[in-house]
């Protein structure tokens, strides 16, 4: 299979970065060392290119309604620069993927006599962006609703730029003359220039630190990039992995997959972001299960017991039978132990519940934590 | 990048490097590069028997799990058991506090190893 290069690929390689496949995209998973990239934003800032995220656009009078009928959240209580996370799920209510939406600034429709109507963003995790696209485009023609799909994943790069002292050398990045971006809160985003380049600037993550995630045209990724570049950490995804595992954060693919790990919101522990007075797919189905209750839930696990917890890793209790499965696993590097996060029966994910990870045919002791990891 | 490939030393096609004077044994420059950032060690016990191309042990990365593979057979007779505590020795100093294991093995099997020269065009 052709990986997909995202705009800066040569640009890494001459840093000696080391590229992994990532969702069908040839991302770069290291620069130089994980635990400095990671330690970099968690005490300073670090900057990961996250070009691979998908972004697909909707504008038109239905553009709302087709959003709130796609995604679990309500896309309703959002106004122009509001961000919002959301899943997305199929009938019986599994998560296909994760995203973030954002309404943009309402479109004008000068040539028609539409006037403006109401315009998002949203970001479908990397590979997902084609089947994403798809499914708009065919839930609109279903219902007869008015309004574009888009699917502009090749013509936005997306920077994060992550860490305490991230706000600041975004704010000081945007070119003169435009927003104070240090008075976004989080969740909401503008467009700002920098580098003469006009670019939507979004106060969010997925670090669990303060920081942007900036999208810019493509073809001026590279000067963006550069405005960044040198004064915060240039970090892979390798740290993006370690820094989402201690906050508990989601990988689509990994720690939910339609087929290979069929989880609902509600099992995933985003309740939060289902919004059951919406009337989107999946809707009714997770209404049962919000009334039934789940019978497994996404825990914190942390290792007692010398070892690294690995994405497929078998959970046992105390008899010995297995009982879940590691769905992400790591050492951690701000806290170094090794953590681990994966789906339990809700009789055994109180916090300091005992169970073990079982490494290599070896039975490790180990506990049930709430996330953040501390 | 080039790597370090120290002349006295024997290597395996798998990365495992054995000093024939000390009967040291570890991974090459090139491989703690290729792993990343080494977070978790697992060795055998002094007195257990490896055997060459045998699995006696693993290295664990952040992102990666890798096998360690033995260059030849012998008895272990020293465990650097450092590496427990600090496995990034092992990405400071492959070739000298990241050591692994002191075997007391038969010389005969060092000449199924790699020379340097032979390592080196390995890895170019």
């Amino acid at each position: 299979m052709t990986l997909r290069n995202p705009p800066l690929r040569e640009v890494h390689a001459e840093r000696d970065a080391k590229f992994t496949e990532f969702g069908g995209w040839d991302m770069p998973v290291e620069f130089d060392s994980i635990r400095a990239e990671h330690a970099a934003v968690r005490e300073a800032a670090g900057v990961f290119d996250v070009s691979h995220m998908g972004e697909i656009e909707v504008a038109g009078p239905d553009a709302t309604a087709l959003l709130n009928r796609l995604t679990t959240n309500d896309v309703t209580a959002l106004s122009p620069g509001d961000a919002q996370y959301a899943a997305i799920t199929r009938e019986d209510g599994v998560m296909l993927d994760d995203t973030v939406v954002y309404r943009l600034p309402d479109e004008e429709r000068t040539d028609e006599t539409l006037g403006t109507v109401p315009a998002y963003l949203f970001i479908p995790n990397a590979g997902h962006d084609a089947e994403m696209h798809e499914r708009w485009v065919d839930h609109r023609d279903q219902w007869g609703l008015d309004c574009e799909v888009r699917n502009v994943t090749e013509d936005w790069a997306m920077f994060a730029v992550q860490g305490p002292e991230a706000p600041d050398l975004v704010a000081s990045a945007v070119d003169d003359g435009g927003p104070d971006v240090l008075e976004l809160p989080k969740f909401s985003a503008t467009f700002a220039p920098f580098a003469g380049v006009e670019c939507w600037v979004a106060r969010t993550g997925y670090t669990g630190e303060d920081g942007f995630e900036v999208l810019c045209p493509w073809a001026d990724a590279e000067a963006v990039w550069a405005l960044f570049a040198d004064d915060a950490t240039p970090c892979g995804l390798g740290a993006r992995d370690t820094l989402r595992i201690e906050q508990g954060f989601l990988l689509s693919g990994q720690d939910f997959h339609p087929e290979e790990e069929p989880r609902t919101p509600y099992e995933a522990d985003i309740g939060f972001a289902v919004d059951l007075d919406a009337e989107f797919v999946g809707r009714d189905a997770l209404a049962a299960q919000a009334e039934a209750g789940v019978e497994e839930t996404f825990v914190g696990i942390e290792l007692l017991d010398r070892g690294v917890p690995r994405h497929g890793y078998d959970v046992t209790n105390e008899d010995g039978h297995v009982v879940g499965t590691v769905t992400s696993g790591t050492m951690s590097p701000s806290l170094d132990k090794p953590i681990a996060l994966g789906y339990l029966p809700v009789d055994l994910t109180d916090p300091g519940t005992e169970v073990s990870v079982v490494v290599r045919g070896r039975e490790k002791r180990a506990k049930v934590v709430s996330v953040p990891f501390e | 990048m080039s790597f370090d490939v120290p002349e006295d030393l024997r290597y395996r096609e798998s990365h495992e490097w054995i000093d024939p004077e000390t009967g040291r044994v570890g991974i090459s420059e090139f491989a703690q590069d290729e792993l990343g950032d080494v977070v978790f060690v697992e060795l055998p016990g002094e007195g257990d028997a490896v055997e060459a191309g045998g699995e006696f042990g693993v290295v664990e990365s952040i992102k990666a799990v890798s096998d360690l593979y033995a260059p030849v057979s012998g008895e272990v007779v020293a465990v650097n058991e450092a590496l427990f505590d600090a496995p990034e020795l092992v990405n400071d100093d492959p070739f000298g506090d990241g050591w692994m294991l002191e075997l007391d093995f038969d010389e005969g099997e060092l000449d199924d190893l790699l020379s340097a020269d032979e390592y080196r065009d390995q890895i170019a």
